[in-house]
């Protein structure tokens, strides 16, 4: 009883609006100390490796990439769906303001990939199985993003956008497995893996703490892009111009 | 039923479809989605002939003969049960060594596999060069080449760590 009623509360726009409006110092601050940490121990402290040399330090911006566009992807395919079956309209914003992260994070991943995969696979890109599901994802964010613009009409916008990102979830586990289901050019992963992590502590923990840095990072951004969003969608709401005349009267 | 029980019911069906269909779509082009065929693949006959393919494995030890003079070189991949054996002209990539995963793209001919790309496949482990060399010392039983061939850090601070 007492969440659900925490949950509606969460749901009426000008509560969710001031809420994630408070949220972001507590997700961008903890982001910046950990990436400043987990990208300065990677890039300099961390030791390089026998084989690649300094070239394997991209991983610690790759891996975080990869993961946080998946994680979008899974946020938006949900939000979507709890916005679709239980017609609420803020996690349609969520969906709408996610998209774009994910695929910046997307494209840094295809991105880092590349400039990695020159020197150490002796190509820019090939046609394997993880490269190609990672790029369809890519493709699936620039399709959600494209379609909801083509509408003039937010519902169907929210709707139509909505049935995209639902499925284009079956791409997720495709992506993440592609590397164990097929032989394929890119490596397994090596964190999560059978026998545990396939690196050393020293370069282990800079690459975890990166993976909570880019984490919190999208919470950050998130909440800043989803509160534009709703100013959006309520700038027709009574709650907005009272707010605004109050905001304007005490300055 | 709520129409709001309706719609989630609608959803958890089309989920349920779409995860069936993927997964028969995939298992049925599973054979395209492979990226390579290992040589024991290759020897068996399936992969397809006339057509250029991809074969992947290990460069076997003390296999890489170059011609003097050019850039031609020969030798052996393996999966550790059959063998395969290449012919390349051109650039290597920057990992290909003995002992190292590669992939070759070209064609089966008469027995050999006349290569047009050579790309290093690299694994998902990663290790510091002090913890490569002492786990070199204990496997001495590969040899000095070895160590000198895979680990070309281990040997620049040789004077550092024991």
């Amino acid at each position: 009883m007492g969440t659900w009623t925490w949950f509606h509360k969460l749901s009426s726009p000008p509560h969710f609006y001031r809420i994630a409006g408070k949220m972001i110092p507590w997700f961008a601050i903890p982001a910046a100390l950990c990436l400043a940490y987990g990208l300065y121990a990677g890039l300099v402290l961390a030791p390089a490796d026998y084989q690649q040399g300094d070239a394997f330090r991209i991983i610690y911006v790759h891996a975080p990439a990869a993961w946080l566009s998946l994680m979008c992807y899974t946020v938006m395919a949900v939000a979507a769906a709890v916005g679709l079956v239980w017609r609420i309209k803020l996690a349609h914003a969520l969906a709408a303001a996610t998209a774009p992260i994910g695929a910046s994070f997307a494209f840094l991943c295809l991105a880092t990939g590349s400039i990695w995969g020159r020197p150490m696979w002796g190509t820019w890109w090939t046609w394997d199985a993880r490269l190609t599901s990672q790029l369809i994802l890519l493709f699936l964010y620039l399709g959600y993003m494209a379609l909801r613009s083509a509408y003039d009409d937010l519902s169907k916008a929210d709707r139509a956008s909505a049935v995209l990102a639902i499925v284009g979830i079956v791409n997720v586990p495709i992506i993440h497995f592609s590397v164990t289901w097929w032989n394929s050019l890119h490596q397994g992963s090596t964190v999560i893996r059978r026998g545990g992590p396939a690196m050393p502590p020293s370069m282990l923990i800079p690459l975890l703490v990166c993976f909570l840095g880019f984490t919190l990072l999208y919470a950050a951004l998130a909440s800043i892009r989803v509160r534009a969003e709703v100013l959006r969608r309520e700038r027709h709401a009574s709650w907005l111009s009272q707010w605004s005349g109050r905001a304007g009267r005490a300055e | 039923m709520t129409p709001r029980q309706k719609r989630l019911w609608t959803l958890v069906a089309v989920l349920a479809g779409l995860g069936l269909a993927t997964a028969v779509a995939l298992k049925a082009f599973d054979s395209n989605l492979q990226y390579f065929y290992d040589p024991s693949e290759v020897r068996a006959g399936k992969a397809p002939s006339g057509k250029a393919i991809r074969v992947g494995g290990m460069v076997a030890k003390g296999s890489v003969v170059r011609a003097p003079g050019s850039l031609q070189v020969q030798f052996v991949i393996t999966d550790f049960a059959q063998n395969v054996t290449v012919q390349y002209t051109g650039l290597l990539p920057d990992l290909f060594r003995e002992g190292q995963g590669i992939i070759a793209h070209g064609e089966l001919k008469n027995g050999t596999f006349i290569a047009d790309e050579v790309l290093a496949k690299h694994d998902e482990k990663y290790t510091p060069p002090e913890v490569a060399k002492s786990l070199k010392k204990r496997h001495e039983g590969l040899g000095a080449d070895g160590a000198s061939a895979t680990a070309p850090a281990a040997t620049k601070d040789e004077g550092t760590s024991r």
